[in-house]
């Protein structure tokens, strides 16, 4: 079939469905069906498997092709110099996210009605996750700065909704909270940033706004390198970046497949999509306004890349100390995202949308597994209290030890091997060897604490009475495992970076691989040092975990290192430190504004007022003596005192 | 037609007045199908004729000849929006004072001489007419919150009208200032409009005349009447109040001072940007404090005016376009947000307390209010979808090129916006294991319909605006465009 040939229409057509059918299942179910369990579940699943199957029809049509789609926006809002429209962007980038965001959707839908086949508010349940599929995917098709906004938006809001979903327990509602107030705040810098680039370029299309730079390089001046940290701290958000990372782990407190799905693959991941949409704003040489002008020759790109190693390591560190099974994950996913934004920052966003691909696919098998054992395990999460799974749950762990293998990096068998050696050559190419040095030290890390997860929860003996009765799920849970499986070992065979080179980057001169031994082991003869390097610090990584972990019947650690462990328990105290700085900061000006507003404004200056009137009032009628001899006595000195004046 | 609800309401507020023991429901649905007619009849005048730019004249007639004072109505793009927002909340306020049973006859004839008075100072291009229809709003509005109104009324109710005077007495000394150094013996706007003013007469005209009428918008640090006010109002009373009281006062400064007097208002430009910053981050720092549930959005209101007044304040054609929007979205959210707390929770478990609500559960027991509640929050923190977002994010980019840091200052705002909403909702109904026990407490009475009506009108207008503003952008855009503004335009656009 030949794309372009067919009209236009048709296409736009396929993509207005993909993006509106999870609204309309959603509404549907919100408005009318929420007492029919068998309907929702149809109608949500159909959704999104048919959103799917649509975006596997545009991926090959558009994706594969290379080609755009020239959709007809509609016009939204038109205001002086603002121009908002609702756009859709269908190019290589948004197809292959598209299918992304549908396929884990639908794996983690599928999986959702085992796992929460017993809940009272199912139906609200799937209305939430068809809304939040919604966002996401306005996100990926924008093709404009303000519609991006807006589903930036709606994204928090559908995480709100989903994290709180047990709105009961305190924790979740905290933690529901905690997650929009901070997005929110990367949003603030985010929507800085759009001010800044609207203003200078007259536009908000990133179309536009690329053909703008690219005839004025200079456009945005001295503003620049800030422009593109505001817009970068919109990811620092979402994507949940030091230092706005501390909602990601605390959102953990949600329904396990939503944090497959939103809190893994999709959601955190916009960050990182937006970033490589806009990289051409970001790719700027450094420029900063007067106030910032120590900041010198440091670009935003820097900014990105250092806030990405940072965050992978950190994350990494704390990831060691968890003994929650989700928490682990989550830690973990913050460190992956610490590599895309890396990545981004390094010049490679390639390699970061390589990485957010196959990350997607096994961090979601990982959280899909996580969520099998919990399920198996009564709802308990504390990995000291599993032990032995492996025997139990057959299924769950073998598709859960090929995910710890991609998220590892294993070679040849594992997809992370391929993206996460895109990401080392990127910090290579672009001359930051302590970058390089980080991420090869990641991994190591990265390896530490997965087996640690592995031969704690799923090696050995029994640990309890749950433990020793786990099975696998039903078959509408172990499906997605099996299918998730699949794409995380295989990914990598397949020219997935080369693909997103050409997508970002167009015209850009791709390496190919050619035969078998460039398809499978690519990395070790494209760019050896970082797969060396890495598989050298995966086997160390391995081996520290066995010799510590293999039979311990508990932590070794704290007994050993009993500060740094108390340290990484308490999650480097980011918590606790803005617990003792921001908070009492923030209510003590609360505080003040309430006080002043309450006894200033309202005490001294209304009842000044008022006080000030009843004086008035009892001075005059101290005057009021009805005595006519008062009166005449004060005309008189009225009018002495009118007569001296005058006469001054 | 549009000036038909004007004198319906007043006519059914007479009627009201004289025959006042009526049965119990009849005033009731009196009054309703007074709003509702008046909404019908703006609507239909509206979709007929697509009011944009050119200003129709409803009614001309002399009045006081020696003054050039005309009993004059007309509308504009402007206007007729604002009409519309004024028909929206008045049938939502009826709707959600189905359950008043003391002496509703007194009370809907106070209501809807108030509405009256909103629809006139709308319509009236007479600024002695206009003058007349804002002063009599003031006393309706007093008289119910004294007599129909909850916690410290008294105070409430004579601290509102003080306040309201005291903008009063600036506007009528500024509105003498334009008719007397005019020298054109006339009272038209559109003539005064023509008028260019010298500037030594605007610079000090404008402040007075643009803080009269913001005091009644909830300027900073005049706002104190607001919440005082919103608090101790009967439910429908603070749904007017925020929805389209506070508006008059923005309106007064869009059609009155900004035109008139332009040159002033670029000069004072900056003073009143940072007061209405002020305004929006000093409301949200009290609202995030509150206990009591009323007073959360009463300052809540005040953050959301100040987005109103700094529009006004810059006037460049996005941030004005913004601030009109702002008007009608807050009109609209604040009067749900109103309707919940007063209506659907206070006026059944008889607390605002945000430390006791918890207790009662209502996220369980009342799911329709939560519910509610949470829309009508999301649209206030301006989420994308409800019409919040786009008028602050107009503002927003309309006060960027006069000024970034007021920007900067007011996004502070909205961040804080979420936090208290947010505070609220957690406190208000989805309290969980944490709220205190408390003992047996009954279930509060079930949703009405009216309930549910008014709500939905609330809500399906707050949507519909956000997802298709250029249905409203369509009436103000020309108006704002149009000769009428000429003045303001000239000077504000470099």
């Amino acid at each position: 079939m030949e794309p372009t040939h067919l009209p236009a229409t048709n296409f736009q057509d396929l993509a207005w469905a993909i993006l509106l059918l999870p609204l309309v299942s959603a509404l549907a179910i919100t408005l009318g069906l929420r007492r029919n369990r068998e309907l929702t579940t149809t109608l949500s699943l159909s959704a999104v498997g048919i959103g799917f199957g649509l975006s596997v029809w545009l991926f090959f049509l558009y994706g594969v092709s290379g080609e755009r789609l020239a959709a007809t926006p509609l016009s939204w809002m038109s205001v002086g110099s603002l121009s908002a429209h609702l756009g859709l962007t269908v190019d290589p980038l948004s197809t292959l996210m598209l299918m992304v965001v549908t396929g884990v959707s639908f794996l983690v839908h599928v999986y959702s009605t085992g796992y929460m086949e017993d809940d009272p508010e199912y139906p609200r349940y799937f209305a939430s996750l068809g809304f939040f599929t919604f966002s996401m995917l306005g996100i990926v098709l924008s093709d404009n700065f303000v519609q991006t906004f807006i589903f930036w938006e709606l994204v928090g809001v559908s995480s709100y909704l989903l994290v709180g979903f047990w709105y009961e327990k305190p924790a979740a509602a905290d933690a529901a909270k905690k997650a929009f107030l901070t997005n929110r705040i990367g949003d603030f810098g985010f929507l800085l940033g759009i001010l800044i680039v609207w203003a200078a370029t007259g536009t908000v299309s990133f179309d536009a706004m690329a053909a703008k730079l690219k005839a004025e390089p200079g456009i945005l001046g001295a503003a620049a390198s800030l422009a593109g940290v505001l817009i970068f701290l919109g990811a620092v958000g979402k994507s949940a970046q030091l230092p706005l990372h501390v909602w990601l782990p605390d959102a953990m407190e949600g329904p396990t497949p939503v944090s497959a799905l939103i809190h893994a693959a999709t959601m955190v991941a916009a960050g990182v999509y937006m970033l490589c949409r806009v990289y051409f704003l970001l790719d700027l040489p450094a420029a900063w306004p007067a106030a910032l002008s120590f900041l010198g020759s440091i670009s935003a790109l820097d900014v990105i890349a250092w806030t990405g190693a940072l965050t992978s390591l950190v994350a990494g560190v704390i990831a060691i100390q968890q003994d929650d099974i989700k928490r682990i994950l989550a830690y973990s996913t913050l460190s992956q995202l610490g590599y895309m934004v890396m990545a981004v920052g390094c010049g490679g966003p390639d390699a970061a949308m390589f990485h957010l691909t196959t990350h997607a696919c096994f961090k979601a098998l990982l959280f899909l597994g996580a969520g099998a054992v919990i399920y198996a395990c009564h709802h308990e999460q504390n990995i000291w209290k599993m032990g032995g799974l492996a025997k139990r749950m057959p299924v769950t762990f073998w598709t859960f030890l090929l995910a710890t293998a991609a998220l590892c990096g294993l070679p040849v068998l594992s997809s992370g091997f391929y993206s996460k050696d895109a990401i080392f050559a990127a910090a290579l190419a672009s001359n930051r060897p302590v970058l390089f040095g980080i991420g090869v030290l990641v991994v190591g890390l990265t390896t530490l604490y997965m087996s640690r997860l592995v031969i704690i929860a799923f090696l050995g003996e029994s640990r309890s009475e749950a433990a020793s009765h786990a099975a696998d799920p039903g078959r509408n849970m172990t499906l997605p495992l099996l299918i998730l499986a699949v794409p995380s070992v295989s990914l990598g065979w397949l020219p997935v970076g080369a693909y997103f080179k050409s997508a970002i980057f167009p015209g850009a001169v791709t390496h190919s691989a050619e035969g078998f031994s460039d398809v499978f082991f690519e990395p070790f003869n494209h760019s050896p040092l970082g797969a060396f390097l890495g598989f050298g610090l995966m086997a160390f990584g391995l081996s520290v975990a066995f010799a510590t972990y293999w039979g311990a019947a508990m932590d070794p650690m704290p007994g050993h290192l009993p500060r740094l462990s108390r340290a990484l328990r308490n999650r480097l105290y980011f918590d606790e430190i803005y617990a003792a700085t921001l908070i009492p900061l923030h209510d003590a000006v609360a505080a003040l504004a309430d006080w002043v507003d309450r006894w200033i404004v309202q005490g001294l200056f209304v009842r000044g007022i008022s006080g000030g009137m009843d004086l008035f009032g009892r001075a005059l009628r101290l005057v009021q003596t009805g005595n006519l001899q008062t009166y005449a006595f004060l005309f008189v000195a009225g009018v002495a005192l009118v007569v001296l004046l005058a006469l001054k | 037609m549009l000036a038909f609800p004007l004198y319906l309401c007043f006519a059914s507020a007479l009627g009201l007045l004289l025959w006042r023991r009526t049965a119990s429901r009849l005033p009731h649905w009196i009054t309703l199908a007074t709003c509702g007619l008046g909404l019908l009849l703006t609507v239909t005048a509206v979709i007929q004729r697509t009011p944009g730019a050119e200003v129709v004249t409803l009614v001309r007639l002399p009045w006081i000849p020696t003054w050039g004072a005309e009993f004059h109505l007309a509308a504009d793009g402007l206007s007729a929006s604002l009409l519309v927002l004024t028909g929206i909340a008045s049938v939502g306020g009826v709707l959600f004072s189905w359950n008043v049973q003391d002496r509703p006859g007194e009370f809907f004839s106070l209501y809807l001489t108030l509405i009256g008075a909103v629809y006139g100072v709308f319509l009236s291009w007479d600024l002695l007419l206009f003058f007349v229809f804002y002063e009599l709003a003031i006393i309706p509005k007093y008289l119910l919150i004294a007599r129909w109104g909850s916690t410290r009324r008294d105070y409430a109710a004579m601290k509102l009208a003080l306040y309201s005077f005291l903008g009063s007495a600036a506007v009528l000394v500024g509105i003498v200032a334009l008719y007397a150094t005019s020298g054109l013996n006339t009272l038209d706007l559109s003539a005064l409009a023509r008028h260019s003013f010298p500037p030594s007469t605007q610079a000090w005209a404008f402040p007075v005349l643009f803080a009269g009428f913001a005091i009644l918008a909830g300027l900073w640090p005049l706002h104190t009447w607001a919440p005082t006010g919103h608090v101790a109002a009967p439910t429908a009373a603070s749904m007017l109040l925020a929805g389209v009281i506070m508006k008059l006062g923005a309106y007064g400064c869009l059609r009155i001072a900004l035109p008139l007097l332009p040159e002033g208002a670029r000069e004072s430009r900056f003073v009143f940007g940072v007061l209405a910053v002020a305004g929006i981050v000093w409301g949200a720092l009290v609202a995030l404090r509150q206990r009591d549930f009323k007073f959360v959005i009463g300052y809540s209101s005040v953050s959301h005016m100040g987005f109103v007044i700094l529009g006004l304040a810059m006037a460049t054609p996005l941030a004005l376009s913004g601030a009109v929007l702002q008007m009608i979205s807050h009109g609209i959210i604040a009067g749900l947000l109103f309707a919940v707390v007063g209506r659907m929770v206070y006026d059944r478990t008889h607390t605002r307390d945000l430390e006791e609500l918890g207790a009662h559960r209502l996220g369980k027991t009342l799911p329709f209010a939560a519910v509610t509640f949470v829309l009508a929050g999301f649209a206030s923190m301006g989420v994308p979808g409800f019409s919040g977002f786009i008028a602050e994010l107009q503002i927003l980019l309309g006060t960027w090129p006069v000024s970034g840091r007021l920007v900067a200052v007011a996004g502070f705002g909205i961040l804080l916006g979420a936090a208290y909403v947010l505070r609220a909702v957690h406190l208000g109904f989805f309290r969980g294991d944490d709220s205190p026990p408390l003992e047996a407490l009954a279930p509060p009475a079930p949703i009405t319909v009216p309930e549910v009506l008014g709500s939905g009108l609330l809500l399906v207008s707050t949507v519909g605006l956000g997802l298709f503003p250029g249905f409203v952008l369509d009436w103000i855009q020309p108006a704002l465009a149009g000769p009428f503004f000429d003045g303001l335009r000239r000077v504000m656009v470099p």
